[in-house]
């Protein structure tokens, strides 16, 4: 009895297990009421043991371990028994099977873990897509919606659409009919027309003959007397000749008119030639160079030799002149294609334009926008300077034109002030000027008096010294020919040159042999060997002051009277 | 700008002689020739009868007076008073009288278009043209005078002929494919002749002297057609105005319209001048009234000043609907003119009959608009500049010119209602006519 009592305790255990694990549920995860998942918590302390306390007693220790030991056996566990038959417990397989019961229990529990974590996901996936399906459906309906509303409008502009064709059909179909009516009713107009015109003309031709017939002799011309002629040639007969003369007039007033029509048009052809053809050109300048484009090339076969084509041509023109259908051709043709290059290019630079400044292209054919506003800033900025300038300025010249009247008679006073000082300024500066001038021309006077003086003195010595010369020439000449007559020779070379050049020994010999008397004012003063080269040096000097004081303006005609005196 | 008196007149029936020297004027049975710079009567001559149309010869000489009624056309001579020159046409009656372009021939033609008859001046002889047309225009001369063209009709088809005006021979004798020729009229380099049909089909054909057929233009086929043609002065533009309200352009090298001209009634292009007459009230100095008020100051006090006034566009002038079942609408383009130097057209529609329109024909566009206060009754070119004179039937005269336009008041007292006006061509002055007067304006 206590032996059933035990096997049915297990049950009530594993109930009671249940019901503890439901609450223990309750307690941690109220939301989770679809998992079936049983959740193995560890019981707190005060349970633990009611808890162990409940399946085995002291009473059905035996009945617990056997219990215990079959379902280790069913579970796959050793025994716990030592041996099959006695009731001696392996301890070490009990160990063992705990340790491996606490090992699955771990392993349980994770896997219950990753299980819950994995629901939780799952639930919260669930709830999102739930969620999103609300959402499209919601949208689903209203496109529905749309697109019926969408159809019905459709339906209702085709509808309008059929009756505004049908009614423009009606209209032409009556305008068809009123035009045909129109044209029948102008047709039987005409006709009704013609023939009241046809009576109307038998009665004017009636009439006509009873006016000629009658032959009304009021019908005439009374003139005083004939008048002559308004350009005094006389009337003549109307002949074959005349007709011909006529004929003739015609055509040659024809003619005319056609040919000032056409050298109107030849003037107005050669203009706009030429303009073509320098639009030509242009258009070719402003074309980039050819090798920037190899596209081009592929797509128009004769773009390189196109310039110099047309090069050529632009010389046939101007040679022939013609305006021959091939040449003319060539011209517009020409221009086509060079216009739609230039087209071309024009597009791609808007498109590089509007691609904007990131791309890379080539800097030198296109100013990025950038720089372009700045430039603009720039000049704007500049601009403004100058508006403002400008505005200054007026201001300036507004009130130097409408001051009242005393202060531009002062301002008037004031300038005529500063101009009479000025004027005096330069009054004095004039004066002093002419005072100096004064000065020197007296100093001039007397340097040029001073020297006339000095200059008839040194023609007087130098006669003096030509003749003491020649009288000791004379005096010398038997003593030795030689020294003498190329001595005088040289002598009178020394003279001529001795003004100008630096002495030298001959110089000094004859200088020394010269007159000791003359110090001052003769050329070829030597008074003593100790200043041979003074002399000549001291008369360069003289003469040089002289030339300095006499001015600038008289050096040479110095020195130039005593060269030709010297030569003479 | 001076204005003389004014003078009586009647048929609104005055003319500058060709050489700018004179001016002929009619009272009723009355020619009176007068000096145009000092506006002294030169001459008087008296008639048979109320004169209905006079015209002065080209070279200035002889005046021809045509009574219609009577049937009598006389010839005065301005050299020699005392000659005289009558020509009765009796039973056959009058309807119209030209002279030739030699000044010594005159070409009557009798009722009901029965015959022309040319009378000669110098000689004995007389020329008959037969199967003259009926229309507007059906005898015209070369500006050079040497070619007349002649419209005429038998069998109910159309034909013109033309003759050499130095003896009267005939040139050319062609028929023309149209419905009812209305009218013909030489280009100014007399080559070419334009033809064209009545209002009920729109046709226009070009023929060269020698009557060889240029070519034929047609804007459309059923509305009503051509109202008005003028050829500018250098033969290079055909001008035709129709009565779908639009001139339309033909050029003298392909004989193609080049352009069309509208008449909106409402004017939207920034590049157009409106210019709109305003009347400004008249200031009065109240010290100067006087009970029983003057004569003056009563005409003056009546007589509204007016004035230019610059609209802005856009500007919707006033439209009149044409009554739809009357023959001969006032719709279209009624009145066409070229200024003498080719730049200029002008052009009236009557629908919007208060306005004219001045096109550039350089540029082919819109220029200006003059709108008035009533209606336009005549406008002209001066035969020497871009200067257009019109009239609305008050007493005021308008000139336009590039430079800008003005309304000039006649000074006078009473009525003087221009309904007509002639320039002289000089260009110095023009003539002013009313029903009962004229009045002669200087203008430099």
């Amino acid at each position: 009895m206590g032996d059933w009592k035990t096997i049915t305790v297990p049950v009530m255990s594993s109930d009671s297990k249940n019901t503890i694990q439901y609450t223990s549920e309750r307690r941690r995860s109220p939301t989770s009421m679809n998992s079936q998942v049983l959740r193995l918590p560890l019981p707190s302390s005060k349970n633990m043991h009611s808890f162990f306390s409940a399946f085995c007693t002291e009473e059905n220790i035996e009945q617990s371990i056997s219990y215990i030991d079959r379902e280790l056996t069913t579970l796959g566990f050793p025994s716990i028994y030592a041996e099959s038959k006695g009731k001696e417990l392996n301890l070490i397989s009990i160990i063992n099977c705990m340790n491996e019961l606490l090992t699955l229990q771990h392993k349980n529990l994770r896997a219950q873990e990753e299980v819950e974590m994995q629901h939780l996901k799952l639930g919260s996936d669930m709830d999102h897509l739930q969620n999103c399906y609300a959402k499209l459906k919601e949208q689903l309906e209203l496109s529905k919606r749309e697109i019926v509303g969408l159809q019905e409008r459709d339906r209702q502009l085709q509808s309008k659409n059929r009756n505004l064709h049908q009614l423009l059909k009606n209209e032409k179909d009556e305008v068809q009919k009123l035009q045909n009516i129109i044209s029948s009713r102008a047709t039987q107009y005409n006709h009704d027309m013609k023939r009241k015109e046809r009576d109307y003309n038998k009665l004017k031709e009636r009439l006509r003959q009873l006016v000629m017939d009658k032959k009304d002799k009021k019908i005439a011309m009374e003139v005083l007397n004939y008048v002559g002629r308004a350009d005094g040639k006389r009337g003549a007969w109307r002949t074959d000749k005349t007709e011909a003369r006529n004929e003739e007039e015609m055509y040659k007033v024809l003619l005319s008119d056609y040919e000032q029509r056409q050298k109107q048009l030849l003037v107005e052809n050669a203009e706009l030639k030429k303009v073509l053809q320098q639009m030509k050109k242009e258009i070719i300048s402003l074309l980039p160079p050819q090798k920037q484009k190899p596209k081009e090339r592929s797509e128009d076969g004769l773009v390189l030799s196109d310039p110099e084509e047309d090069i050529g041509e632009l010389n046939k023109e101007n040679m022939w002149e013609l305006s021959c259908e091939t040449v003319r051709e060539q011209l517009t043709n020409s221009i086509r294609k060079q216009w739609r290059m230039l087209k071309n290019h024009v597009e791609k630079l808007d498109n590089q334009v509007s691609r904007g400044h990131s791309e890379a292209w080539n800097e030198k054919d296109v100013i990025s926008r950038e720089d372009h506003e700045l430039e603009t800033e720039k000049l704007e900025l500049e601009i403004q300077q100058c508006k403002e300038m400008i505005k200054t300025q007026q201001q300036l010249l507004q009130q130097q034109l409408t001051c009242d009247d005393d202060t531009t008679l002062l301002l008037q006073d004031c300038y005529l002030l500063e101009e009479r000082e000025r004027l005096q300024e330069e009054w004095r500066l004039f004066r002093e000027q002419k005072k100096n001038f004064e000065k020197e021309r007296r100093s001039f006077t007397e340097a040029a008096i001073r020297l006339g003086l000095e200059r008839k003195a040194f023609e007087e010595d130098r006669g003096a010294w030509l003749k003491q010369q020649f009288l000791s020439m004379t005096a010398d000449c038997k003593h030795s020919e030689n020294v003498t007559t190329p001595s005088a020779f040289l002598r009178s070379k020394y003279l001529v040159r001795i003004i100008l050049l630096p002495c030298s020994d001959q110089d000094n010999r004859l200088v020394k042999s010269a007159s000791q008397q003359r110090k001052a004012s003769s050329v070829l003063n030597g008074p003593g060997p100790a200043e041979p080269c003074e002399t000549p040096q001291y008369i360069a000097h003289n003469s040089v002051e002289s030339k300095k004081t006499a001015g600038d303006s008289m050096p040479n005609l110095w020195v130039e009277s005593d060269d030709k005196e010297e030569i003479e | 700008m001076n204005f003389s008196e004014l003078f009586k007149l009647s048929g609104l029936l005055a003319r500058f002689s060709p050489d700018g020297k004179c001016l002929a004027s009619c009272v009723q049975h009355r020619l009176v020739v007068r000096d145009v710079s000092s506006l002294q009567i030169r001459q008087i001559y008296v008639c048979l009868d109320q004169i209905q149309y006079i015209e002065w010869s080209s070279d200035s000489l002889f005046i021809l007076c045509a009574m219609y009624k009577r049937g009598i056309v006389q010839v005065w001579s301005l050299e020699q008073p005392d000659w005289h020159c009558k020509i009765d046409e009796g039973s056959a009656g009058l309807v119209a009288s030209c002279w030739s372009p030699d000044g010594r021939h005159i070409l009557n033609t009798t009722e009901f278009h029965l015959r022309i008859t040319v009378w000669s001046l110098c000689t004995k002889s007389v020329s008959y043209i037969k199967y003259p047309k009926a229309c507007h225009q059906g005898v015209v001369f070369t500006k050079d005078g040497r070619y007349m063209a002649v419209a005429e009709r038998r069998d109910c088809k159309d034909f013109i002929s033309i003759f050499v005006c130095s003896n009267w021979q005939l040139l050319r004798h062609f028929d023309t494919e149209t419905q009812d020729l209305f009218g013909i009229e030489w280009a100014p380099n007399g080559c070419v002749l334009a033809a064209w049909d009545s209002c009920l089909e729109y046709k226009l054909l070009l023929y060269s002297l020698d009557g060889r057929l240029l070519s034929s233009y047609r804007a459309y086929e059923w509305p009503l057609g051509i109202k008005s043609v003028a050829w500018s002065p250098s033969s290079q533009f055909l001008a035709i105005g129709s009565f779908d309200e639009k001139v339309r352009i033909l050029n003298h090298v392909t004989w193609k319209k080049i352009t069309e001209f509208e008449h909106p009634a409402t004017i939207s292009s920034k590049k157009t001048i409106v210019y709109k007459e305003v009347e400004k009230s008249p200031s009065i100095e109240t010290e100067r009234l006087s009970f029983p008020p003057t004569r003056e100051l009563a005409s003056s006090l009546f007589s509204t000043q007016s004035k230019y006034e610059i609209s802005q566009v856009p500007v919707s002038l006033q439209y009149i609907k044409p009554v739809a079942d009357r023959a001969n609408p006032k719709v279209g383009v009624g009145m066409l003119a070229f200024s003498a130097d080719n730049c200029f057209l002008a052009t009236k529609n009557d629908n919007i009959p208060n306005t004219v329109w001045i096109w550039d024909i350089r540029k082919l566009k819109l220029l200006v608009v003059l709108e008035q206060l009533c209606t336009i009754q005549c406008f002209q070119w001066d035969p020497r500049q871009p200067r257009l004179a019109l009239c609305t039937g008050n007493s005021r005269v308008y000139l336009w010119s590039p430079t800008g336009c003005m309304a000039v008041q006649v000074p006078g007292e009473g009525d003087f209602q221009i309904v007509s006006l002639s320039w002289n061509s000089s260009g110095d002055s023009m003539v002013l006519l009313s029903k009962e007067n004229f009045c002669l304006c200087y203008l430099e």
